[in-house]
């Protein structure tokens, strides 16, 4: 059986996870992986729910959608309400512990950083959540090198890249350290 | 165009559009509507790279018009919508059919009826791309359920509408078309792509609609000299609105049985360990992928569980059904839409064999789990 990692992004519209999730994507596929990237957000711009779900795989991916996440990452107090009960017992769940104050019952393991907090005042910007999201998620599951992950950023966040590289490396260094 | 072979991340809708582009696009016009909105982003910046325009229109109306308007011309055409905007193109696509103008429309369908959900999922479009437009006509449709099908059907989509000149709806879906996925594009030079036969005769001897051997006339650009009158009345063989109801006969004829003639040739489909199925799954788009996987989990289980993969909807595959039907122990159909291809599948399907539907509108996908359980059921 090929390995395959499911993950998804949840959260608010208007952080990112979706441009999270396509980073994710194309850092796997950078490291010779197959990946698919699905969404689904509300009709707003900005609030209401909004999610990116992630599979890689070294083999064919058939179905798109993630149906019991191994990895999950919870950037709102409603994303943890709709999401944190749906998670493979093997798996590991990352919580922004600024934009869920309330962590509900979850049976996996669990990483808790302040995740919106460390991008505004160690990162300078607010902006850089996402990757400093993503770095957690990749290094807590051994998803993507985190040379792919440079590579990717640098090539899709070409204007703001440095400032986004060190998003990632602090979110990975966080959550090796678990 | 030659073009590096390479696994990229592609979206769905962007897949089509560089499809388009391959396959000589080189003008858009529409009104941007989710989930179909990247088309037109893309095509705005990049049509203008390759010479070709991309003009937002005041609304989709006018936006099939003006893709009409520059199909005329020789140039091929494009335009993306959504339900609502789909069943504001309508009449223009009728224009289309009669008036026999090479044009591509994609519908990403999203959760109708009216604004429905913009970016919830559906596949209720399927009736309205064949029967959308008021009185009998052809009209081509094709469901792409990966990003590299929605590239290699945009490229036959553009190939079918020149050579029987017929309008031609992509159904993608908000999976389908919002979707990312690794992919490795051929490379434009390798691609057969097919042009729309031009007249060989003097302008003084050309009639627009005099049909050559294969039932369809040699269409001129605008403004090379070919004076013709392109009209939604009906015409006889030199353009002109006719009452005679030979003539009507004739040539609504000729037209409306384009989709029974071509379509063996423009019939496309996938299969998945169907040839020894007991219980096949007949689906398209997005759903196609829950079958899949819902296969490939029976299989593992030791039921005999196969998929025929509809890509092309319309004309509907008839011979293909009741090839692959035929003395199974039943036949399913996952869709999201409440059995508007399962009803045609009636149709043509041995009496003798039941047939089941898997429905869904509420915008969320079938899962491949909801699949395996209805097998499980009807295989007790």
């Amino acid at each position: 059986m090929a390995e395959k990692y499911d993950i998804r992004l949840s959260g608010t519209g208007g952080q990112g996870l979706i441009l999270a999730g396509i980073i994710l994507a194309d850092a796997a596929i950078l490291d010779g992986k197959s990946a698919v990237q699905t969404q689904s957000y509300g009709p707003e711009a900005r609030g209401g729910a909004s999610k990116a779900e992630v599979i890689i795989s070294d083999g064919q991916i058939l179905y798109p959608k993630v149906i019991q996440p191994k990895y999950l990452l919870l950037m709102s107090q409603e994303a943890a309400r709709l999401y944190a009960k749906n998670i493979n017992p093997a798996g590991t769940v990352i919580i922004d512990t600024t934009m869920v104050s309330d962590i509900p019952a979850i049976n996996a393991k669990t990483v808790e950083i302040p995740i919106t907090e460390l991008a505004r005042e160690e990162i300078g910007n607010e902006l850089t959540a996402n990757m400093l999201a993503i770095g957690a998620i990749a290094a807590a599951g051994n998803i993507v090198t985190k040379e792919s992950l440079e590579k990717i950023i640098s090539k899709r966040l070409a204007k703001v890249a440095a400032l986004n590289i060190k998003a990632m490396n602090l979110g990975w260094e966080l959550a090796s350290k678990n | 165009m030659k073009r590096e072979k390479k696994v990229q991340l592609l979206q769905g809708n962007q897949a089509c559009s560089i499809a388009a582009i391959d396959a000589g696009v080189r003008f858009y016009a529409g009104y941007p509507i989710t989930p179909s909105t990247e088309i037109a982003e893309f095509m705005a910046e990049e049509l203008p790279k390759v010479g070709g325009k991309f003009i937002q229109m005041e609304d989709e109306i006018a936006g099939m018009s003006a893709v009409l308007g520059a199909a005329l011309t020789g140039t091929k055409v494009i335009t993306a919508t959504s339900g609502p905007g789909f069943s504001l193109k309508q009449e223009a696509i009728g224009f289309a059919a009669i008036a026999e103008i090479p044009c591509v429309i994609v519908d990403v369908q999203r959760m109708g009826p009216s604004t429905g959900g913009p970016t919830s999922v559906a596949q209720g479009d399927v009736m309205q791309a064949r029967w959308g437009t008021h009185g009998d006509h052809p009209v081509f449709a094709f469901s792409p359920a990966s990003v590299l099908e929605s590239y290699e059907l945009t490229i036959q989509a553009f190939n079918f509408s020149e050579k029987y000149r017929v309008p031609v709806v992509i159904l993608l879906d908000e999976i389908v078309g919002h979707m990312r996925e690794s992919v490795t594009l051929p490379d434009p030079d390798e691609l057969t792509i097919v042009d729309r036969k031009r007249p060989t005769v003097s302008p003084a001897d050309y009639a627009p609609y005099q049909p050559e051997q294969d039932g369809i006339p040699t269409m001129a650009d605008f403004g090379t000299g070919y004076h013709w009158h392109v009209t939604g009345l009906v015409h006889g063989e030199n353009g002109a609105a006719t009452g005679n109801p030979e003539v009507i006969d004739r040539q609504l004829t000729r037209i409306f049985d384009k989709m029974e003639k071509y379509k063996d040739e423009v019939n496309l489909y996938k299969t998945q360990a169907a040839d020894d199925a007991e219980y096949l799954l007949v689906s398209f788009g997005c759903t196609a992928r829950s079958a899949a996987e819902a296969v490939a989990e029976l299989r593992q289980m030791g039921i005999k569980a196969g998929l025929l993969q509809l890509q092309t909807i319309w004309p509907f595959p008839e011979k293909t059904i009741s090839e692959y039907t035929t003395g199974k122990k039943c036949v399913i159909v996952p869709e999201l839409n409440m059995g508007q291809v399962r009803g045609e599948i009636q149709k043509y399907i041995d009496k003798g064999i039941p047939l089941y539907g898997i429905n869904k509108i509420n915008g969320e996908p079938i899962t491949p789990q909801e699949i395996i359980n209805k097998v499980k059921e009807v295989a007790k």
